[in-house]
């Protein structure tokens, strides 16, 4: 039996021209009162697929959720599921389920009948609800607390039973809000894995909202980032990290150098930064790019190398300053580096990598070392 | 040092309001019991002596006098019909030859029951209104159902009998719309007690339903909506049930004082409407029959002990 992991890394219905997009959001724009909060903005989901809603709080990513459900309607655009046009449709009529951020449990009812709620809506018969019910509790791994109430139970326990009544109704589409923000940090990763299972066991499309740049990777296929109601970067977790489209995608996924500079080629044809005072970067090809335009080289710490000695020739990009910070975050250590220049470089070693080089003290000279290809060359 | 003070203090905060008590709620009804016992007199006052000081009290133990209770006893199984034996003899047979004070005792919580459902079906929409107004509104909305309080509460109950006499405001307004020919005979009748009552007692519904259901989480209602329930039945489903504090707290809070209501049954109502609260007046003032008129107010008191036991465990059960 192939493991779920496999089935995962062959999934790529958006890299297949001919797939038809499961959910189509079409030119979506919602304005409070002056507030836009979401702007003609433009996405395909597809079926099976975990998407990752990624943005900070005000981006419009709660809100375009909120449209998905039927909670608002959109001031223009419209969004289509599996073939069928949403606008106008209540929430009580969608063939989508929520999950809450505040969990929205009924404080009244037990957790049995809380999942039975939807069912229930359905006047599906008794037996058949009992059945299904207990499913679900298995589901969740909370079959003996079905006759308790939501206040008796614990914040994990909860978004469990929040889970299980979103996914009672078999949903066509399930809706995350912030699915993991109530809990702590070692049950937030445990429930990652979880929740990336129950989707791949269950066959649904799943679309998350999330705040979590962490989570997003973890979880989704795909993750849209978006920023004052527009999308900046749909891709898959890699992309987003490896190939950002922007300096806002670059800096609001992980941590990251910039290196601003306009873009020349030297007498070998090399492509290279000419910096404000006179270094040069070099940089992997950028065909897109006219000699000339003013551009930013971005590049992860992790990629960055760092040592005591000047190194040898050769080595394309090197810069010298000193060692300005240094935070040591157990697994690996983020050296900061003012570079000569004035900039701050951030750099990471892997502390297992570190033991066996000459440690680097605060105030000591420094050289920072990349190759040209570790970064990319963004425009905007 | 400071800790004995404040510990002291602390003693102090306790003790004023139980004093207050003691001597203005526990010492008055302590007499009005003691004047329960007494017999009527042509005097003033009005009654025997029962007992004068702790030295009487075991010298005329003997000598208390439960004829009053009595007389509300028999008063009951005349109402049931099921007066004898005990009841034949005494004054109760030859002075009132029927029951009226049950009479009186059962109207009344016929007519606060149906008042405070009334109020309740009126205070509901309102205060779930103010619920979901703005948050700017809310405090506004709230001024408003306080209002009222402002004014005295006769002076408002006397305001009713201009709107509801026959030539009165609502008469005159309805005719001028065509809509009646003969005005409506509203004034002195239990429609007019309903209506006082209504509106006199309508803010301690809506301010108990108003912070039960401002409390309440909007997103139970979107969550019961996602899973396919449309509104009106989300209503029923999620925020009544979860308001059901806010809505047992608004009805004992009107039915309570609603059922020994003496100001609005005696200037809306009727000769016919018959209620506790005008059934003591007229027992102490007109009947001057101060011992029976105390054991009147003693047997509400009981009837309505068990009404605010219900609300106090209510209360200590939406705390817990």
């Amino acid at each position: 039996m192939k493991s779920l992991g496999s089935i995962r890394r062959s999934f790529a219905p958006w890299a297949d021209p001919d797939a038809v997009p499961y959910i189509r959001v079409e030119n979506i724009t919602k304005k409070f009162g002056d507030f836009v909060a979401v702007n003609d903005l433009s996405l395909d989901i597809y079926e099976r697929e975990f998407f990752a809603l990624l943005g900070a709080s005000g981006c419009g990513k709660t809100t375009l959720l909120r449209m998905l459900a039927g909670f608002e309607e959109p001031t223009s655009g419209r969004i289509l599921l599996d073939g069928q046009d949403l606008s106008g449709i209540p929430p009580y009529r969608r063939p989508v389920n929520m999950m809450f951020q505040s969990y929205a449990l009924f404080p009244h009812m037990t957790v049995e009948a809380n999942i039975a709620f939807g069912l229930k809506q359905d006047r599906m018969p008794r037996d058949q609800i009992a059945a299904r019910v207990g499913e679900m509790l298995k589901l969740v791994k909370l079959e003996q607390f079905a006759q308790r109430k939501p206040h008796q139970l614990s914040g994990g326990q909860r978004q469990r039973v929040a889970l299980a009544r979103s996914l009672a109704k078999r949903p066509k589409v399930l809706l995350l809000d912030e699915p993991l923000g109530a809990l702590d940090k070692k049950l937030r990763e445990e429930t990652q894995f979880e929740l990336t299972d129950l989707q791949q066991q269950l066959g649904l499309t799943f679309v998350v909202v999330t705040h979590d740049q962490e989570e997003a990777m973890t979880m989704a296929d795909r993750i849209a980032i978006l920023d004052k109601g527009e999308v900046m970067q749909v891709a898959t977790p890699a992309e987003v990290y490896e190939a950002p489209a922007s300096r806002f995608v670059a800096e609001f996924v992980g941590s990251i150098n910039m290196f601003e500079g306009s873009l020349q080629k030297d007498k070998a044809g090399n492509t290279r930064i000419a910096r404000s005072d006179g270094s040069m970067i070099y940089t992997g090809s950028a065909d897109d790019v006219r000699a000339g335009d003013n551009v930013w080289y971005a590049i992860r710490p992790e990629k960055i190398g760092i040592s005591s000695r000047q190194p040898e020739n050769g080595i394309a990009n090197a810069l010298a300053g000193e060692v300005y910070d240094i935070a040591y975050l157990g697994d690996m250590t983020i050296y900061h580096v003012k570079l000569d220049s004035g900039q701050v470089v951030k750099a990471a070693m892997l502390n297992s990598a570190r033991l066996f080089e000459d440690p680097l003290t605060w105030d000591d000279r420094a050289w920072i070392t990349f190759a040209p290809d570790a970064g990319v060359v963004l425009t905007r | 040092m400071s800790r004995l003070v404040s510990a002291v203090a602390s003693r102090l905060v306790i003790i004023v309001p139980y004093v207050w008590l003691l001597f203005f709620f526990l010492v008055p009804f302590l007499i009005v019991f003691k004047i329960s016992l007494s017999d009527l007199a042509i005097s003033m006052p009005p009654y025997t002596p029962a007992l004068d000081g702790l030295r009487d009290f075991f010298a005329r133990l003997g000598e208390f006098d439960f004829e009053n209770f009595k007389l509300l006893m028999c008063d009951l199984l005349g109402y049931i019909g099921v007066g004898g034996g005990l009841c034949d003899s005494g004054f109760a047979a030859d002075f009132y030859k029927r029951p009226y004070l049950s009479v009186a005792y059962i109207s009344s919580l016929k007519i606060a029951f149906v008042a405070t459902i009334l109020t309740l079906l009126v205070g509901y929409p309102i205060a779930y209104g103010m619920a979901r107004a703005p948050q700017s509104l809310r405090t506004m909305l709230l001024m408003l159902v306080i209002l009222p309080f402002w004014t005295s509460f006769l002076i408002r109950v006397y305001a009713w009998i201009g709107i509801l006499k026959p030539e009165g405001l609502l008469n005159q307004f309805l005719f001028m719309l065509g809509l009646i020919d003969d005005p409506l005979i509203i004034m002195n009748t239990n429609t007019a007690v309903y209506i006082g009552i209504v509106y006199s007692y309508l803010p301690f519904m809506v301010l108990p339903l108003y912070a039960t259901l401002e409390k309440m989480d909007y997103s139970l209602i979107e969550a019961a909506q996602d899973l396919g329930c449309p509104p009106l039945s989300a209503f029923w489903k999620i925020t009544f049930p979860l308001s059901l504090p806010g809505v047992v707290a608004g009805c004992l809070l009107v039915f309570i004082p609603a059922v020994g209501e003496f100001v609005i049954p005696d200037l809306l109502g009727g000769s016919r409407t018959l209620m506790i609260g005008k059934t003591l007046w007229s027992e102490f003032f007109n009947n001057r029959d101060w011992p029976l008129a105390s054991a009147v107010a003693i047997i509400l008191l009981l009837i309505l002990v068990v009404p605010i036991m219900f609300f106090q465990r209510a209360q200590a059960r939406a705390q817990a």
